[in-house]
């Protein structure tokens, strides 16, 4: 995708500058690119690697299976059709509660995994099941508890409070869901 | 009260994160350094990347494109009530991740982070994913190219979110909650 986009932006600016006689614009902005993506990618090397760090404890503990325990009652709504104790069922529900905690190297191997167990159960192989469409949507809107990168960029940005939007952020990421779920399980009986 | 939630659950998650190791008898420090040192690879892939995406989208706010495309689809936006100034990263935050956190760094420089604009762009950034990428990653590897209605309702999930975003971001910052 970016193989698209990237040169096309570049080469529409360029020459957009060139005709409107800008280009003394596009030169300052091509030499300070450098120095803009390093202080950037200074903050966020500390903070990505704190919260690294403290993710690996997590994700080595049993903490992840625990808390599948909570979103149980979800899931069978989710996902009526797989049973619960079932190698699928444990992906899933692991996948999900990984992504809430922001494990996203813990999320991604489940989930691929659960997408496997679950095309062996699927009927229709060339066609997505109702429980692998729905767990996509789930993986799209990615609810997250604490959205580390947004608050290193925030807090390298200079921003007094950088955990301000934390609570419009779970309002907004919550009705994201909700909505995509709704939307599924209507659209889920007509194609 | 919305403030102090916001600024305790971050300590409280480290807490009980280490906790919940030293009782399970963990090392915990040595995996704290393990997973920091991991940290520096996904720093080090990401440093190109976002290269690449600041020196794309440079170009487009100086050269005054993107003031253009913005002032062309204004119309359209102002139905939602949604800032223009935040258009580049609703268009751009399905289809890729890096080029959308670029966008929102770029952003949240210009206003910054703590304006209403900044708090609508933060939000939209960490309550939505790179859908599309997302499908293409899960249908792949079940080698599935019949996919029903998930784009659709991963879009309406994400233009719902991403409205309540600059709804709630606009409660937050008049002084309600």
């Amino acid at each position: 995708m970016l193989n698209i986009i990237w040169p096309v932006f570049i080469i529409i600016s360029i020459g957009y500058s060139i005709l409107i006689g800008n280009i003394e614009a596009i030169n300052n902005s091509i030499f300070e690119v450098g120095e803009e993506t390093i202080n950037l990618i200074l903050t966020l090397f500390g903070t990505l690697c704190l919260w690294n760090g403290l993710m690996k404890i997590a994700e080595n503990t049993s903490l992840i299976e625990k808390l599948t325990k909570i979103i149980s009652p979800i899931m069978r709504f989710l996902f009526p059709e797989i049973k619960k104790g079932t190698e699928t069922y444990k992906s899933i529900s692991m996948n999900i509660v990984s992504n809430i905690l922001g494990l996203g190297n813990a999320a991604t191997p489940l989930g691929l995994k659960a997408m496997k167990s679950m095309q062996q159960e699927n009927k229709e192989k060339n066609k997505l099941s109702n429980s692998m469409a729905l767990f996509i949507i789930l993986n799209t809107a990615s609810i997250q508890i604490i959205p580390t990168t947004v608050i290193a960029v925030r807090t390298s940005l200079g921003s007094a409070e950088p955990t301000k939007m934390l609570i419009p952020i779970w309002g907004a990421t919550i009705g994201a869901a909700v909505a995509g779920i709704i939307s599924a399980k209507i659209l889920m009986k007509k194609f | 009260m919305i403030n102090y939630i916001s600024s305790i659950i971050i300590p409280l998650m480290i807490v009980l994160i280490i906790l919940y190791g030293i009782y399970e008898k963990q090392k915990v420090f040595d995996l704290f350094i393990q997973g920091a040192t991991e940290g520096i690879t996904i720093v080090a892939k990401l440093f190109p990347t976002l290269l690449g995406i600041f020196l794309a989208i440079g170009l487009l706010r100086n050269s005054g494109v993107l003031e253009l495309i913005l002032t062309i689809i204004e119309p359209i936006i102002n139905l939602f009530n949604i800032p223009k100034e935040i258009m580049p990263l609703a268009l751009l935050r399905p289809i890729s991740g890096s080029a959308s956190l670029g966008i929102a760094t770029d952003i949240m420089k210009q206003y910054g982070p703590d304006s209403l604009i900044g708090m609508i762009v933060s939000t939209i950034m960490g309550a939505t994913e790179t859908t599309i990428y997302t499908i293409a990653v899960y249908t792949s590897i079940v080698g599935i190219k019949k996919i029903r209605f998930v784009l659709i309702a991963a879009l309406i999930a994400d233009v719902v979110g991403m409205i309540l975003a600059v709804v709630l971001c606009r409660l937050v910052s008049n002084g309600f909650c």
